[in-house]
């Protein structure tokens, strides 16, 4: 029995090992830390290539402020909310962290943030989209960097109805970010007089979406709204070309990233509408700062690249204008700059947390359409940063001070 | 229109296809377990990334050397055969005077490496597999369109599931794999090389794997984790068979596959537990599963 009992030991042991964050802090240091989905699901969208950009962005300002070394720190949170918030708190305790960036994955976000507001790092949530960030969730010291669930749901939705896509019918991931983002589309289809027709909860990570859509098609809705992410995203909506619902159906991804529609291919996912808050076409300064991340990592950069790369700079200017790390008055000088560079113009951190800058409804372009690698997205619409993320709601408690 | 519990026949109709199809994968995936279980007493938790390597194996044959589907459909279970007859002897073989429990964890750390090796080269985002040109388009069947390629799949999981249980159940050589389980000994004094038939057993179970992920490679994306979920499932499927039991893991997978379709259209959010609730009662009532020996 000894044996059986350290092999389910050893097993454990296995299971519990992971990313394990290296570095030491010291006075002379200002220690950035980043975690994130680093071997799962989602590394792509942001992954080992945020881990990058944040690189860029520390090189781009010269590698130190106030003349203090810029130090990175990074761990994987192998999409477990424990794992990330312990992580968080570890560096905040033993490596003197002064930024923390938060990949992709709510759910570990909004452990990290409470982290991080007890222990008064400024927070900034980039690869996360529910909105509860910045409302039930919100801290005095998060602010949620590159998009969020009502910001998809204003821009994808609301340029589909007034396209004429009135009823709709949705495939939701069945966790709290799926959820989020069906009642957010929900709303603003009422709210743009379209309808909701229902919709069906499909479990995460689910193999096989066909019987889902089968059901979407059954219920005679012109919208198929796909409030899922990732592999489920790209899984349903292959599917949905398979059974030949495309045709009788309009798709529209409340969630995609530019790796989701490379890895789908045009003819999969030609036509479909989404929102990003960044494309690595849009002009000249997009494309220089996108043509520097291909060369490192073989691929365009995802609105999440180009976001931990603003978010970096964004930080560290705060920290040079207002001449120190303390936290209270570097985030007085977060909500006071203005932001301006390759990812947002004119950007502004509000009292809720929420940086509020442009957003771009986007369609994917046809394999016709589509000229040169990459090419693959057409600007439908873009949308100021006051619209996409609409006003206050009043749920975040610092901010109604 | 006809209804039962007030969901129309056609729906219906239209989900079971759909979960047989399922099955189809199921069955396919149990079977490579059973084997593996029934003839070496292994629990191979490397199944699943098996079959991602399988599909891996077809896409990249595609992508480097311009291999077609059908080509794929031998090519790729065979270079995935060759590494599981690489892993046994090298690794597996250690382990067989254990307690299951390590070849479980040998197997786990296996699925473990495979898996982040193809996410260290490949990335996690996966990639396209092209449906075969003489398998577009699809069949109004009334009650449903249903791809061609699906329909393919059911067609061709049957047929190697047949052919698999009658080797091992009805012919000599399946005699022989059986004999080695239950006295390996005796059965190498009659001059019969064992360890050959073990190291085949895996290499022919690792096979089925990557069969079928390269019959899943066109309907799903090809990403390194795309068997990790799916392995679940499909164990909860063998042991409602009966471990080690050919025909039931055949029976149990299509079935659970046709039972799984029937949720998804009564109560969806249910359709990835229901598998699991079954495997519940079935351990309460017969411990050793629907077709297993006591």
């Amino acid at each position: 029995m000894n044996r059986t009992h350290s092999a389910l030991l050893s097993f454990m042991g296995i299971a519990a090992l992971g990313g394990c964050g290296s570095a030491l802090g010291a006075a002379n240091e200002v220690v950035i830390g980043d975690i994130d989905d680093l071997s799962g699901n989602y590394a792509d969208v942001q992954g080992q290539g945020g881990i990058e950009a944040i690189k860029m962005a520390i090189a781009d300002f010269g590698g130190t402020v106030l003349g203090r070394k810029i130090v990175l720190l990074t761990a994987d949170h192998q999409n477990k909310p424990d794992v990330g918030a312990s992580k968080a708190r570890e560096w905040a305790d033993q490596n003197g962290l002064n930024m923390l960036i938060g990949g992709s994955n709510t759910g570990v976000s909004i452990a990290m943030a409470k982290v991080a507001g007890a222990k008064k790092v400024p927070f900034f949530a980039v690869g996360a989209g529910g909105s509860s960030l910045t409302n039930e969730d919100c801290t005095p010291y998060t602010i949620h960097y590159s998009y969020d669930t009502t910001s998809l749901a204003n821009g994808t939705a609301s340029t589909i109805v007034k396209a004429g896509g009135k009823t709709w019918y949705y495939i939701t991931a069945d966790y709290a970010f799926g959820t989020q983002l069906q009642n957010a589309a929900s709303k603003v289809v009422e709210a743009s007089g379209g309808k909701n027709l229902g919709a069906v909860r499909a479990p995460l990570g689910a193999s096989d979406f066909s019987s889902f859509l089968l059901q979407a098609q059954g219920s005679g809705a012109q919208v198929l709204g796909l409030a899922n992410a990732g592999e489920d995203f790209s899984n349903s909506l292959k599917a949905a070309n398979e059974f030949g619902l495309t045709k009788s159906m309009k798709p529209a991804a409340l969630l995609a990233f530019i790796n989701n529609i490379h890895s789908l291919g045009l003819k999969s996912a030609q036509g479909l509408y989404l929102t990003t808050s960044f494309y690595w076409d849009l002009n000249d300064e997009t494309r220089a700062f996108s043509k520097r991340f291909f060369e490192k990592m073989k691929a365009e950069p995802t609105m999440d690249h180009a976001g931990v790369y603003s978010a970096t700079l964004t930080y560290l200017k705060a920290v040079k204008a207002a001449g120190t790390t303390d936290p209270e008055k570097v985030m007085a000088e977060l909500h006071r700059a203005k932001i301006n560079d390759m990812f947002a113009k004119g950007g502004y951190v509000r009292a809720d947390g929420v940086m509020v800058h442009d957003m771009y409804v986007m369609q994917v372009k046809s394999p016709q359409e589509s000229k040169y690698p990459w090419d693959y997205y057409k600007l439908v619409k873009q949308m100021k940063g006051e619209e996409a993320f609409g006003p206050i709601t009043g749920l975040c408690p610092s901010a109604r001070r | 229109m006809t209804t039962v519990f007030g969901v129309p026949l056609a729906v219906i109709l239209g989900q079971l296809m759909l979960g047989l199809v399922n099955g189809a994968f199921y069955a396919l995936l149990s079977l490579g377990l059973a084997v593996i279980f029934g003839l070496m007493g292994v629990v191979n938790f490397a199944h699943g990334a098996l079959y991602a390597l399988g599909a891996f194996a077809a896409l990249l044959g595609m992508k480097w050397l311009g291999l077609n589907y059908w080509v794929a459909l031998l090519a790729a279970p065979a270079a995935v055969a060759v590494l599981g007859l690489a892993a046994e002897r090298a690794l597996l073989r250690h382990v067989y005077k254990l307690p299951p429990l390590y070849g479980l964890l040998l197997t786990f750390g296996l699925a473990l490496v495979i898996e982040g090796t193809l996410f260290q080269l490949f990335g996690s985002s996966g990639d396209s597999y092209p449906v075969p040109e003489a398998l577009r388009g699809a069949w109004n069947l009334g009650f449903m369109i249903l791809p061609i390629y699906r329909g393919w799949v059911i067609l061709a999981s049957i047929v190697v599931c047949t052919g698999v249980w009658f080797v091992i159940e009805r012919t000599r050589l399946g005699a022989t794999l059986r004999a080695a389980r239950e006295n390996g000994a005796l059965l190498q004094s009659f001059g019969v090389n064992v360890p050959l038939l073990f190291a085949a057993t895996y290499g022919g179970g690792a096979a089925l794997a990557a069969l079928a992920g390269v019959l899943a490679a066109p309907v799903i994306l090809v990403t390194p984790h795309m068997g990790s979920s799916l392995v679940i499932v499909v164990f909860a499927v063998v042991v409602i068979g009966g471990m080690g039991s050919i025909l039931g893991a055949i029976v149990s997978g299509l079935g659970l596959g046709l039972i799984e379709g029937f949720t998804k259209v009564v109560y969806p959010e249910a359709s990835n537990v229901i598998v699991f609730v079954i495997m519940a009662v079935v351990l309460i009532l017969r411990p050793a599963g629907l077709f297993g020996k006591e």
